[in-house]
């Protein structure tokens, strides 16, 4: 959220040094993040990484050991009935009563979330038709398939229009079609209410979510857009250029455009000359049109130019792995990429 | 406690919908009819002291209660938690109590629901044997009583097992475990001769007082106690914190 906006949306989720211990095992350690309303923030991590604690801990399912956390302003831990007002929250592996139908869950559900019966009658309408629902109102809930089970799941957590809704791994075991219609689901809430997603699946989350937090070992090993994680994390642009001329003279066209930009790696020639080369440079600006005229000045032949994008699984692995490599050290502590500091309460 | 009714709702809805119920009324009723059928004869071939409704009840207190109690509260806690619903249900703002309370009130309403319907057994008696001398309203209305004051513990008894147990099987061997204990040990740690000692007064006392064949006998006589209501109250009363306390203890440490 940028400083020199007027009226930031205001926190939903204020998340300080939060710590949850097993029986002497830190499950979550020191954890601080927010959430902003209509944000979609996705949580990403190893298995074990403390995911599902942290959003356990968030619904006032699970106690955490220390720190505090807020919902809309209300801390948790103290006035959980009041928290769990404002949250939809829908388990891993969403556990749903098998022999219940549709509608009659969502209705139940809805009662205890204590909607009135005559809004509950419209917001039903309008949950069954957002998750197209409607054709399967009445029928039995073990009776459906994964990605039905999901929809319901999801109508459920957004019956009550919370201002939080929290979803762990919700499109786990989905076949891509379903987990378009899911991600479309997800996306149609941005700018309504805040939603805090945790997965594995990491094109899901770089297509869906608006900020990414990296957690391992339970704690924020990074934090921010994809972009901002790109650049924090890897550091590093790379440009793949499949060309043919002299290789040896290549460095110096390099240094000639960008002083830092190398070869990182060169093939050798395929039958008809070319080579597949790999440049890196720790810039970010884009290099690629002086890079292309520096070429064929000097008379390379380039059959195919690209700047390469790492995706945010390169910069999982890189982040978890500086973690580990971290924390391998003695007596070493986990760098916290970017720890914001607690906002001011909503 | 404005959940309460809807889980109360909720629950007994679940139980009347479910195919199991009636399954288990059924061999339930099958079985309670052939014991029934079992004290008629026995009282045919020669005149006994006590009217059959008294055996009934007696067989109620030695061998139905162990069937009836683990059938109807088994299933709540253990298969909620088992499937995970348990915490969906509890991230909406219902207190533990509430649904505690809810989920015991239907099992105590299926329990009566299914002991009730062995009422249908003295009415065949009543009409096809017509003997007043069979029929002894005193016993029968005494002992239902007694049915639905002690199932208030019992049922409790049964929601604490499967508030404490993740698996149903686990749920059942507690539950009988702790009946058992109830209505038998009571009895039986009576006779233990350490029990004699004068030091172990006090405790001989409270055994003597929990002794719930006793409590029927008197139910069963037209004798309400206030004494016996009391300790089913509280006792129910007690089983019902223990079951809210140990369910958040064992969310605690999920």
């Amino acid at each position: 959220m940028s400083p020199t906006e007027p009226n930031p949306p205001p926190l939903t989720i204020e998340v300080e040094h939060l710590v949850r211990t097993y029986g002497g095992m830190v499950a979550v350690d020191d954890v601080n993040f927010t959430v902003r309303r209509g944000e979609i923030v996705g949580l990403l991590g190893p298995n074990g990484a403390g995911k599902s604690t942290t959003l356990r801990i968030l619904t006032g399912f699970l106690p955490a050991t220390s720190g505090v956390v807020r919902i809309c302003g209300i801390p948790v831990a103290s006035r959980t009935d009041d928290a769990k007002r404002h949250i939809g929250y829908m388990p891993e592996n969403n556990p749903l009563p098998e022999d219940m139908r549709v509608n009659e869950y969502l209705y139940y559900r809805g009662r205890l979330k204590e909607i009135g019966r005559e809004r509950l009658r419209t917001r039903l309408d309008a949950v069954l038709e957002l998750c197209d629902l409607k054709r399967i109102r009445h029928r039995i809930i073990g009776k459906l398939s994964k990605g039905m089970r999901q929809r319901v799941g999801i109508a459920e957590a957004i019956l009550g229009e919370p201002d939080v809704i929290i979803m762990d791994e919700p499109t786990i075991g989905l076949d891509p079609h379903q987990i378009l219609i899911v991600r479309d689901l997800i996306g149609s809430l941005r700018g309504r209410m805040s939603v805090i997603i945790s997965s594995h699946i990491l094109p899901e989350i770089e297509v869906t979510c608006d900020r990414v937090l990296i957690i391992n070992g339970g704690r924020i090993v990074a934090q921010g857009t994809p972009a901002e994680l790109r650049r924090e994390v890897l550091g590093r642009t790379h440009y793949h250029v499949h060309l043919a001329g002299d290789l040896a003279a290549l460095p110096a066209v390099l240094a000639q455009v960008e002083p830092t930009l190398v070869i990182a790696s060169a093939g050798g020639p395929d039958a008809s000359g070319f080579h597949h080369a790999t440049l890196t440079t720790p810039r970010d600006e884009e290099l690629g049109e002086p890079l292309l005229r520096a070429l064929m000045a000097r008379s390379y032949r380039i059959r195919s130019f690209s700047r390469t994008e790492p995706t945010l699984e390169d910069v999982f692995l890189a982040a978890t792995k500086r973690s580990w490599d971290v924390v391998d050290l003695p007596g070493a502590r986990i760098p916290v990429a970017r720890r914001p500091r607690p906002g001011p309460p909503a | 406690m404005r959940h309460f009714f809807t889980i109360l709702s909720h629950e007994i809805r679940m139980l009347l919908v479910n195919t199991s119920t009636y399954l288990a009324a059924v061999v339930f009723l099958f079985v309670m009819g052939f014991i029934f059928t079992f004290l008629l004869e026995v009282y045919s071939e020669a005149a006994q002291e006590t009217s059959p409704a008294y055996d009934f009840f007696r067989l109620f207190l030695g061998f139905a209660v162990f069937i009836i109690v683990p059938l109807t509260t088994m299933k709540p806690f253990s298969e909620e938690r088992r499937s995970g619903t348990l915490e969906t249900l509890l991230t909406t703002p219902v207190s533990t109590t509430e649904v505690v309370l809810g989920k015991y009130g239907a099992a105590y309403l299926v329990y009566l629901l299914l002991w009730g319907s062995t009422a249908g057994l003295f009415y065949l008696l009543h009409h096809f044997a017509a003997d007043p001398r069979l029929l002894d309203r005193g016993t029968l209305i005494g002992g239902y009583v007694y049915i639905a004051v002690s199932g208030l513990l019992f049922v409790a008894i049964g929601v604490f097992a499967s508030a404490l147990a993740r698996n149903q099987a686990v749920a059942l061997v507690l539950a009988l475990a702790l009946l058992f204990l109830l209505i038998f040990g009571t009895k039986l740690s009576l006779g233990i001769q350490f029990m004699r000692l004068d030091a172990l007064r006090p405790v001989r006392n409270a055994l003597d007082y929990a002794q719930v064949f006793q409590h029927l006998d008197d139910f069963s006589r037209g004798i309400i106690d206030t004494r016996h209501l009391f300790f089913y109250f509280t006792g129910t009363a007690l089983t019902l914190i223990l079951t809210i306390l140990g369910l958040e203890a064992k969310l605690l440490h999920n």
